[in-house]
């Protein structure tokens, strides 16, 4: 049976794709928060993930206002990255697990999770930025596999943290009822506090940060009275992104240890977590 | 209820909403086009008739000439598609946070460094 092994919580931030497309891990600004990927790509190393389940957000590639699902996942062979229009460089390919994929889509639906099924899916650094966190210099990305689940931030309405955090654990039950042996990674990406947009652009809130990446250890419903208006007031327009937080958290089914945690401030104009979690 | 039924102001924020969405459509639109290099390319070479082929409004263009993110964001834009307007003038999102608070570049990573304290 498929078994998710643990989980991990990253900032999908593109100034991040552009440090790493300029060597800049070492610097001052950025060595705080690449130190915190070591751990990481150790366990990933001994564990050996063969798939991912990536939760995160469309910033305007693949999805267009015209037709935006409130969730997405992708069923596809592979993923490719494309230009967003500011100059982040694409990456190679990513392969997809269609068996899996097939078989959790199934699940949801059974499960009333009404999402939209991608057979293509272009993702942006949403997604691209965590694999290259990852996954280094490697363009095999140590051989995973990834299936990518999107969640509207965009636009309101969007749907609530416990919302997410309940299709996290109908993809986590979908993954244990799954017949292959398959070791799963599950990733939350984006967030943690920020805001773009306004006269209230550069809001950031580290003791919010540092509570929610507490909870979601050890008592992630109790974020659940948090709306998503609420949320844009405490940590701003695109402190929404705690959702993929939220989904990770969801699919981990069992006992959740953090075995490692990071937080750097400011990081662009974000609040940006890492955090490493176990399920057993 | 929605927790959109409260519409009491977040200061200094404009929730993009269904409202703002359809005030914004055209213009959100047109700065989705610009993941294409050649849509990017066509803007740049006249950027008022590039507005007029999407339908923005006389204000909606303006705002779009005068690089008036704030004005874009009043008129319907959002800060994503937003985001791909400012890539192509060759500001990043810490140039966009100065421009729409009033500071300069400096004060605003300040203002940054000052949050994460």
């Amino acid at each position: 049976m498929a078994k998710i092994i643990g989980a991990i919580g990253s900032s999908h931030i593109p100034a991040v794709g552009m440090a790493i497309a300029k060597k800049l891990q070492n610097t001052p600004y950025w060595k705080d928060f690449f130190d915190g990927y070591p751990p990481i790509w150790n366990w990933l190393n001994e564990q050996k993930p063969d798939v991912a389940i990536i939760f995160y957000n469309d910033h305007g590639l693949e999805f267009f206002l015209d037709k935006k699902p409130t969730f997405a996942i992708g069923a596809a062979k592979q993923y490719i990255s494309y230009d967003e229009g500011w100059g982040l460089a694409t990456i190679p390919p990513i392969n997809g697990d269609e068996a899996l994929s097939w078989h959790i889509c199934n699940e949801l639906v059974e499960d009333e999770f009404d999402i939209t099924i991608c057979q293509e899916l272009g993702v942006d650094h949403g997604l691209t930025v965590p694999m290259q966190l990852m996954w280094p210099n490697d363009d095999n990305y140590g051989g995973i596999r990834v299936i990518p689940v999107v969640i509207n931030c965009e636009r309101h309405p969007m749907p609530s943290l416990k919302r997410c955090f309940d299709l996290g654990r109908s993809i986590g039950k979908a993954i244990e009822s799954y017949h292959q042996d398959l070791k799963i990674v599950v990733l939350g990406t984006g967030g943690l506090s920020h805001q773009l947009d306004g006269q209230g652009a550069g809001l950031i809130n580290k003791e919010f940060d540092l509570m929610c990446m507490e909870k979601l250890v050890s008592a992630p419903e109790e974020l659940f009275k948090y709306n998503l208006r609420d949320i844009t007031e405490i940590a701003g327009a695109q402190g929404v992104e705690l959702n993929m937080w939220m989904g990770m958290r969801g699919a981990l089914l069992g006992d959740v240890t953090e075995i490692h945690s990071n937080y750097t401030v400011p990081i662009s104009n974000t609040g940006a977590g890492t955090m490493l979690l176990t399920n057993e | 209820m929605s927790y959109l039924d409260d519409k009491t102001p977040i200061k200094g924020t404009i929730m993009f909403d269904g409202e703002m969405a359809s005030l914004g459509y055209n213009l959100n639109k047109l700065c989705y086009s610009f993941n294409q290099e050649d849509a990017r390319d066509a803007f740049n070479s006249n950027e008022r008739a590039y507005c007029e082929k999407y339908g923005l409004t006389e204000g909606q263009t303006l705002a779009i000439l005068e690089r008036n993110i704030i004005g874009l964001l009043e008129q319907g834009g959002s800060i994503y598609y937003l985001a791909k307007f400012a890539g192509l003038l060759g500001l990043n999102m810490q140039d966009i946070g100065a421009l729409q608070t009033g500071l300069t570049l400096e004060e605003f990573k300040q203002k940054l460094v000052d949050a994460g304290e």
